[in-house]
C-alpha cells in the first residue's frame, strides 16, 4: 500500500492534506448535493422534502407530505442524479489528477491523451455492432478496451518519439490517437446510420436519464479505480521526482505506471459509459486544488475527488435548470463555469506568488 | 469561340422566353413538360419527363412509389427503406457526394436539403428538387403534387392527396370532443422531444392536445426535457417514436423510475409508432394520425 513510506520517502513528500481545505471541500460539496436536491425543474419546497426524508428513516412516525410522483421525482429521479454526478465528477478528477502524477505532465487528462475518444470508438462498435440489450453492463467494458487501448497508443508512440519525458511529445501523440480513433467512430457510425441517434445520445452524454440502475453500475469500477488510485498517492509524489529517483527508493517505475494508468482509464471509461463525455473535470479540478492548496499528490488525489464531485453535482444543477424545463448538454456547463473561474484562479495565485 | 459562346446564350434565352406561352397557347390540356416549379432554393426547371429519378429523401422516396413514379426511380439514399422494393444505395441524403449521384445519370433528384447539389448537379444540367421537412399537412400535401408535377404522375398525386385528406378528416372526426390531454412525444431514450412547430406537433395540435415540451421550446423545436419535468407534467398519453431504434415500449416506459405514476403509464396510453413514419411527412402520416386518433380516443374514454 504505501510503497512510498516502506521506501523511506517521507522527506520529499508535502504534508497531508490540512483539516481547513478538508473541512472546506467537504462543505462545498454537502452544498452542492444539498442544492441538487432541492432545486430542480419541479419546485418541491424544502420543508416538505426534508419532511420526506425522515418519513424514509425507520422507527419515526413522520407521514411524507409529497404525492408519488413527487417521491419519485425526488427520490427516484433527483437524487441518484446527484449521486452519480458526485460519481462522475469525482472519478474524472480523480483520473485527471493521476494521469497528470503518471505522465509528469500538467496536460495530461482522458481528452488529451485520446481515453476519451478510444472510450467513445469502444462504446460505438458496441451499440453499432453488439446485439440489442447488452448495452448496459458491456459499455464501460467496451469503453474501457477502447480507452487503454488509447493511451497505451499514446504512451508508446510519445516514448519512441521523445523518450516519453516531454510534455509536448506525450499530448501530441495523445492528440493524434485521438483524432484517429475519432475519425474512426464517425465511420462506424456513418456505417450504421440506423443506430447514429443512440450513439449520439451516448456521446453527448449527460446525467439526464440517470436512475439507481446507472450508480449501481458505475459504482464497482470507480471503487476499483479510485481505491487503487487514492492508495498510491505517495508513489505518485515519488515519480513526480523522476524515474531515477524513484527506482532508487525501489520503486518499480514501469510496473506503477502500468498499474495506475489502468486504473485511472478504468475509472474514466466507467464514468463515460453512463454519463458521456463530460470535458473539462479531469484537467481544471485537480489543477484548482494544486494552485489554491499543495502541488503534492497526497493531497490533491482526496482533494480533487470532492472538489470534483461537488463541481459536477453543481454544474448538473444549472445543466437542468437554465433552460428549465429543457436541458443543456452538461459539457456546455461545465466548460462555461470552469473556464473563466480558472482563468481567474490561475491569474489571482500566479500573480501573487 | 466568345461569339458562338453569345449566340448559344442568346438561344437558350429566346427558348426560355417562348415556353411560357407555349404553355398558355394549349391551356385546356397543359402541356405537362418542361415544367418550373419553385423550391427554397429557388425555381428549378425540368425539361422532359424524368426516366431516371434519384431521391436522397425517405418521405419523397415513400411519396413517389405512392404517386407510381416508382417504377422511375433508379437510386435512392441509405436511409429511404419504405417501400422495400425501392432501390436503396450507399448514397447519403445528409452528407451527398455530387459525383456519386451523377453516376445513377439521373434526370431528376429529390432532396431534402440542398447541399450544395442544385449548384454541382446544375452544372452537369440535372435538376434539382429541394423538398423540406414540411411545415404542416398542407405543406405536405402541396409536397406530394409537386412530385406529381416533377414527374409527370398528376393523376397519381392527385389520387394520393385525395386518399390521404380523407382518411385525415376521417380520423380527426372520429375524436370526440372532452377535456384537454397533454401529450408527450418522446424521440430518444434521453427524453428529446418535439414542440408544436414541428411537422409532427401539428398533428398533435390538430387534435387539441397540450404538448408538454411547448414550454420547453424557448431554446429549440426539439428540445431535450429533464425526466422530472416530464413525470410532474403527468401525461396523458406518451407516443415513443424510438420505439424500433431503441426498444421502448409500455413496459420500458412503466420500468423507469417515476413514470408509472403517469396518467399514460397507468391508463396504458403509452404507444409505439414506427420511428420513420413518425419522423417523415409523406403518405403514411395518415396512418399515424388513425393511430394517434385511436388513443386519443382511448384516453378520453377512460
Amino acid at each position: 500500500m504505501s510503497a512510498a513510506r516502506e521506501h523511506g520517502l517521507p522527506a520529499v513528500v508535502a504534508p497531508r492534506v490540512g483539516v481547513p481545505w478538508t473541512l472546506v471541500a467537504l462543505a462545498a460539496l454537502l452544498g452542492a448535493v444539498l442544492v441538487g436536491l432541492l432545486v430542480g425543474p419541479v419546485p418541491i419546497g424544502i420543508g416538505e422534502i426534508a419532511r420526506s426524508a425522515l418519513a424514509r428513516v425507520p422507527f419515526l412516525s413522520v407521514a411524507t407530505p409529497l404525492d408519488a410522483a413527487q417521491e419519485a421525482i425526488v427520490w427516484e429521479l433527483r437524487f441518484p442524479r446527484v449521486v452519480l454526478g458526485a460519481l462522475v465528477g469525482g472519478m474524472l478528477a480523480l483520473s485527471g489528477a493521476s494521469y497528470q502524477g503518471v505522465f509528469r505532465n500538467p496536460l495530461a487528462d482522458p481528452y488529451l491523451l485520446g481515453v476519451a475518444a478510444g472510450a467513445g470508438f469502444g462504446a460505438t462498435l458496441v451499440i453499432a455492432y453488439g446485439p440489442a440489450g447488452v448495452d448496459g453492463f458491456v459499455l464501460p467494458l467496451a469503453s474501457f478496451a477502447g480507452g487503454i487501448a488509447a493511451v497505451v497508443a499514446a504512451y508508446l508512440i510519445g516514448r519512441s518519439v521523445g523518450g516519453g519525458r516531454t510534455t509536448a511529445t506525450l499530448i501530441l501523440a495523445g492528440v493524434t490517437v485521438a483524432a484517429f480513433l475519432t475519425a474512426a467512430q464517425v465511420f462506424v457510425q456513418q456505417q450504421n446510420s440506423d443506430t447514429l441517434n443512440e450513439v449520439y445520445a451516448w456521446l453527448l452524454g449527460g446525467l439526464t436519464t440517470a436512475g439507481w440502475g446507472d450508480v449501481l453500475t458505475v459504482l464497482p469500477y470507480v471503487a476499483i479505480s479510485a481505491t487503487v488510485l487514492l492508495l498510491h498517492r505517495r508513489t505518485l509524489d515519488a515519480l513526480a521526482v523522476g524515474d531515477e529517483e524513484a527506482r532508487t527508493l525501489g520503486l518499480d517505475v514501469t510496473r506503477i505506471r502500468l498499474l495506475l494508468v489502468a486504473a485511472a482509464t478504468l475509472g474514466t471509461a466507467a464514468a463515460v459509459a453512463v454519463s458521456g463525455l463530460i470535458g473539462f473535470v479531469g484537467i481544471v479540478v485537480p489543477h484548482l486544488v494544486r494552485l489554491m492548496v499543495s502541488s503534492s499528490y497526497r493531497v490533491i488525489l482526496p482533494l480533487s475527488v470532492v472538489v470534483g464531485a461537488a463541481f459536477l453535482v453543481l454544474a448538473d444543477v444549472f445543466a437542468r435548470t437554465i433552460l428549465s424545463p429543457a436541458e443543456l448538454p452538461i459539457g456546455v456547463v461545465t466548460a462555461f463555469i470552469g473556464a473563466p473561474f480558472f482563468a481567474l484562479v490561475l491569474r489571482t495565485t500566479r500573480s501573487s506568488a | 469561340m466568345v461569339k458562338k459562346l453569345l449566340a448559344v446564350c442568346l438561344a437558350g434565352a429566346a427558348v426560355l422566353a417562348l415556353s411560357p406561352g407555349a404553355v398558355a397557347e394549349t391551356a385546356a390540356t397543359p402541356k405537362p413538360f418542361p415544367v418550373v416549379l419553385a423550391t427554397p432554393t429557388g425555381k428549378v426547371t425540368i425539361p422532359r419527363q424524368p426516366k431516371r429519378i434519384v431521391s436522397l429523401s425517405a418521405t419523397a422516396t415513400e411519396s413517389l412509389y405512392a404517386i407510381g413514379a416508382g417504377r422511375r426511380v433508379v437510386a435512392v439514399d441509405d436511409l429511404s427503406n419504405y417501400p422495400a422494393r425501392a432501390p436503396r444505395t450507399k448514397l447519403s441524403g445528409y452528407t451527398p457526394n455530387a459525383e456519386a449521384i451523377a453516376g445513377y445519370r439521373p434526370d431528376l433528384v429529390v432532396v431534402r436539403t440542398d447541399s450544395g447539389l442544385t449548384e454541382a448537379l446544375g452544372k452537369l444540367k440535372i435538376p434539382v428538387l429541394v423538398q423540406p421537412e414540411a411545415a404542416n399537412l398542407v405543406r405536405a400535401y402541396a409536397q406530394v403534387t409537386q412530385l406529381g408535377r416533377a414527374t409527370g404522375y398528376r393523376k397519381g398525386a392527385a389520387a394520393t392527396v385525395r386518399s390521404m385528406r380523407a382518411r385525415i378528416t376521417k380520423a380527426l372526426a372520429s375524436v370526440p370532443r372532452g377535456r384537454t390531454l397533454t401529450v408527450y412525444h418522446e424521440l430518444t431514450t434521453d427524453y428529446y422531444s418535439v414542440t408544436s412547430r414541428t411537422f409532427i406537433g401539428q398533428i398533435y395540435r390538430m387534435f387539441g392536445l397540450r404538448n408538454i415540451a411547448d414550454s420547453a421550446g424557448g431554446t429549440s423545436d426539439y428540445p431535450q426535457l429533464s425526466g422530472e419535468y416530464i413525470v410532474a407534467s403527468n401525461p396523458d398519453l406518451i407516443f415513443l417514436a424510438d420505439s424500433k431504434c431503441c426498444g421502448q415500449s409500455l413496459s420500458t416506459v412503466s420500468g423507469r423510475p417515476g413514470w408509472s405514476t403517469t396518467r399514460a403509464v397507468r391508463g396504458r396510453n403509452v404507444v409505439r409508432l414506427d420511428d420513420d413514419v413518425a419522423s417523415r411527412w409523406g403518405p403514411r402520416v395518415a396512418s399515424l394520425v388513425q393511430t394517434v386518433a385511436a388513443y386519443v380516443k382511448r384516453a378520453r374514454s377512460t
